[in-house]
């Protein structure tokens, strides 16, 4: 009988005293305070979001509640079907966006991760003639903000024949000089002798970039895949300007458009908002562990 | 391979036919590495390069896109400064956020960043910070259009009118008064984020061995301890967020456009980046559109330097 109470009761003991040292212990006034501080904090940088996703599932008749509310309170799937004939009085429908939201921003990542890890593999392990000069002109392009050079972009775009077509969308993102530099200070890391044991196996530096550089430095490119990911998906004003037909348009053009539209529509705005603003924090929660990684190491070392 | 680049780096070629075997000789040596450099190369100077040097060359010019440019001197830039009213305010407002929303958005970030970085589940609270910045402006104007909106419906003008602050709503997104200080706060809130982040990773970046090696040297207090350990350390990312606030700031244009229209009321919200959209893209007066780019360009890349100076170390 004891030492069947002793089995039950010695864990629960334990149990509480494990809870006790990492939970409770060290908890002083000032510290609850701060926890409430920041709770507060982190429900008003939330909120918006969790406004956008509550709105996106609201009934017509919650929609125009008077005072309004902040959460839903009978969800429904009707404003996705909304956004979708919204958008299909319009001159395209809306899965067109989608399909070029989708299809600009995979090439984007795709091949601007390969670009940038290249071009970044052989300034950082190559002591080529003009690589320091490059990498010089590199650092000075980070402090270009991107509208400074939308007109000559324009221009060049046009010159090349493919003002309103994809590569207008896709050519001009993929050698950003923010994602070389990032790649660049991780590859820094990477120690010459793996490369020269490499070579001494007879390997090329394109089979040692696949090999052992692409591998080590996954946080880096990991990196450049959320930023790229963001910076198209997000983008307004390069389809914008790059692109005249209403074929070509991305998610947050069309987004201008239904939110701008008639109040009829605010849940279908709603909802749309949501399908934009979703994949971006998906994918962040995925892979936020390799972004802690990666921005360690993105300081201008100067 | 290696053998030949090692006689070509030991044996300088000297003139004429020599030179020109050494320069083929190092190009066959190192093709590989010059092929995986091309492309980021070549599409770094057609897009980034081509441009800005044509916008610099432009600025000098009279160019409508229907007749070839015109070389006017400088008449673009004394216009802009002397006549051109809107871009003095525009001006205004631009270095209204470089002044206040750059500098507090950037010690808010390291402020949060600090204090976050000694919480427990600090991963949580990171993705909340940062939640703002990977969102869509656009996708998130219809939130703030909600919450700014001038009719009794919009949330901040119910609630000070349920607490008897106002008894009529007021116009937060129309009036000129109150524009402003909305794009400011909208765009002080979404760009907390990526400085954010690189403090939060400098911060646990810092071993922690320094901390007790500073307790026992007569470290006090924690704010003793964040002067004379953690910044000192963290001086990378301090001026890696430093130029990454700058270009944000000075680069404040479609927040403001989607909350106040283009134009916004009396110019209210127009900032340099609006005027150059206004006379690139809707005047389509390119020659006065670039002068607009290119001191934009110098404005950005002045204060760049100057914080590149100040978190540059000559004790390191």
């Amino acid at each position: 009988m004891l030492a069947a109470s002793k089995q039950i009761f010695k864990p629960i003991g334990r149990a509480a005293y494990v809870f006790h040292r990492r939970w409770i212990k060290g908890i002083t006034l000032s510290k609850i305070f701060l926890y409430l501080f920041m709770i507060a904090l982190v429900v008003f940088t939330a909120a918006p979001i969790i406004f956008v996703a509550s709105t996106a599932f609201k009934p017509l008749d919650e929609l125009f509640l008077y005072p309004p509310r902040f959460f839903v309170m009978k969800p429904t799937f009707k404003n996705f079907g909304d956004l979708l004939i919204a958008t299909d009085s319009s001159l395209v429908p809306f899965t067109r966006y989608l399909f070029n939201s989708v299809f600009t921003t995979v090439a984007i990542v795709l091949f601007s991760v390969i670009v940038t890890s290249m071009g970044a593999f052989i300034i950082s392990k190559y002591k080529l003639p003009g690589m320091a000069f490059i990498f010089a002109v590199v650092i000075s392009a980070l402090m270009f903000p991107a509208q400074v050079t939308s007109i000559p972009t324009y221009f060049v775009i046009s010159n090349l024949a493919i003002l309103n077509t994809y590569w207008a969308l896709i050519l001009p993102k993929l050698a950003v000089p923010y994602n070389l530099f990032l790649v660049k200070q991780f590859m820094d890391q990477i120690p010459d002798q793996t490369l020269e044991a490499a070579k001494v196996d007879g390997a090329n530096e394109w089979t040692m970039f696949w090999k052992i550089v692409m591998p080590y430095v996954k946080p880096a490119w990991m990196t450049v895949v959320i930023f790229s990911f963001i910076g198209n998906w997000n983008d307004f004003s390069s389809p914008l300007i790059y692109t005249t037909s209403e074929a070509m348009k991305t998610l947050p053009l069309a987004m201008l458009g239904v939110s701008n539209g008639t109040v009829g529509r605010m849940g279908a705005a709603a909802a749309g908002a949501f399908v934009t603003v979703m994949p971006s924090i998906v994918l962040f929660i995925i892979l936020q562990r390799q972004v802690m990684d990666t921005m360690a190491h993105s300081g201008i070392k100067s | 391979m290696a053998g030949q680049t090692a006689v070509a780096a030991s044996h300088p070629p000297a003139y004429g036919t020599r030179k020109r075997t050494g320069l083929v000789a190092h190009l066959k040596t190192h093709k590989i590495k010059y092929l995986m450099l091309a492309p980021f190369i070549l599409l770094f100077f057609v897009f980034y390069i081509v441009p800005v040097a044509s916008s610099i060359v432009l600025s000098f010019t009279y160019y409508n896109m229907l007749q070839p440019p015109r070389w006017i001197g400088l008449a673009n830039y004394r216009l802009l400064f002397l006549e051109d009213d809107i871009f003095l305010i525009a001006l205004k407002n631009t270095l209204a956020f470089a002044v206040v929303t750059g500098p507090l958005s950037y010690f808010l970030s390291f402020f949060f960043a600090w204090i976050i970085n000694s919480l427990r589940f600090s991963n949580l609270f990171a993705l909340a910070f940062y939640a703002p910045s990977i969102t869509s402006t656009v996708a998130l104007t219809v939130v703030w259009t909600y919450i700014f909106s001038g009719d009794r419906y919009g949330l901040i003008n119910k609630f000070l009118i349920d607490f008897g602050l106002i008894d009529r709503p007021i116009l937060w997104l129309s009036n000129p008064d109150y524009m402003l200080y909305v794009v400011m706060f909208v765009s002080l809130w979404m760009s907390m984020g990526a400085g954010f982040l690189v403090f939060l990773a400098g911060l646990r970046n810092v071993p922690s061995d320094l901390y007790e090696a500073g307790a026992i040297d007569g470290i006090k207090n924690k704010f003793q301890q964040m002067w004379m350990i953690t910044l000192p350390l963290m001086k990378p990312q301090l001026l890696f967020g430093a130029v990454m606030s700058i270009v944000a700031s000075f680069a404040v244009f479609d927040i403001a456009v989607a909350l106040t229209g283009m134009p916004s009321a009396n110019y209210a919200a127009h900032t340099i980046v609006s005027h150059l959209y206004d006379y690139a893209f809707i005047r389509f007066e390119l020659g006065y559109a670039s002068a607009i780019s290119v001191v934009l360009f110098l404005l950005t890349f002045t204060l760049g330097r100057i914080s590149m100076r100040m978190f540059s170390s000559s004790d390191e």
